[in-house]
């Protein structure tokens, strides 16, 4: 169900065929979360395209919010047992 | 350090940075937010305070991630670019590498997304894209434990 049919992008090294167009584009999904999409065999290229802009958009959201909240919890002295701790849970 | 653990971020798609591992990259951040903490930041403004610490957080993601990656080049371009310069090239030049056919408003809205996703072609974009968004929800989830620790001292 891939929507780029006619797509052939030259770059000096070749045609770039629909097999490998697809072949990125189901990566690109396995890649997003399941909830987004569901693990349906076929969804559209542009489907897949959509929720990886919008997955993206929810990310730097994420990262700006955590931004905040990382900044307030710095000022405080309970950042230094937190590091510890994370740095002990990926270590063992 | 350890180069070789937690292959958890294996990309299919290239050939895997041995940096790019979980404690590398927690590592390499939370020795990012000591050095916010202890330098003048910590006098500031929490806004301002946040903005560093993405900015933190981008680079340590991109820094981790390596040179291999186009994405995290144009990150660590832009990052060090100092601010106040404006643009130091003129848009001409990134339009005379954009595709021909101009390529439809998803696909668009993805090179404005990924970084460095202006001038590639399709599949590249495709690739970039993926390895992108494995690394930022990586990082994104780095954050979040590190919040999560904190708040349960």
């Amino acid at each position: 169900m891939s929507a780029r049919r006619s797509r052939s992008r030259q770059a000096g090294a070749g045609r770039i065929t629909d097999e490998q167009i697809d072949d990125l584009m189901s990566k690109l999904q396995a890649i997003l979360p399941e909830a987004r999409l569901g693990r349906n065999d076929r969804v559209s290229a542009a489907k897949v395209l959509q929720e990886a802009c919008s997955y993206i958009r929810s990310l730097h959201r994420e990262m700006d919010d955590l931004s905040e909240r990382l900044s307030e919890l710095l000022s405080t002295t309970e950042m230094s047992s937190a590091q510890a701790a994370v740095v002990r849970s990926l270590l063992m | 350090m350890y180069r070789r653990s937690f292959k958890d971020t294996r990309s299919s798609l290239g050939s895997p940075n041995p940096n790019f591992s979980k404690p590398m990259v927690a590592l390499r951040f939370l020795r990012a937010l000591s050095l916010v903490r202890r330098s003048g930041l910590g006098a500031c403004s929490p806004s301002y305070r946040a903005r560093g610490i993405r900015r933190a957080a981008y680079a340590c993601m991109a820094a981790s991630a390596g040179p291999r990656r186009a994405w995290s080049r144009a990150l660590l371009r832009k990052i060090r670019r100092r601010p106040g310069r404006g643009l130091r090239r003129p848009r001409a030049v990134i339009w005379r590498h954009r595709p021909v056919g101009g390529g439809d408003r998803l696909e668009v809205a993805l090179r404005r997304l990924v970084p460095g996703g202006g001038c590639m072609e399709y599949c590249r974009l495709l690739e970039e894209a993926a390895d992108y968004v494995k690394c930022l929800a990586m990082q994104v989830r780095l954050m979040q434990t590190i919040v999560d620790s904190a708040s349960h001292v």
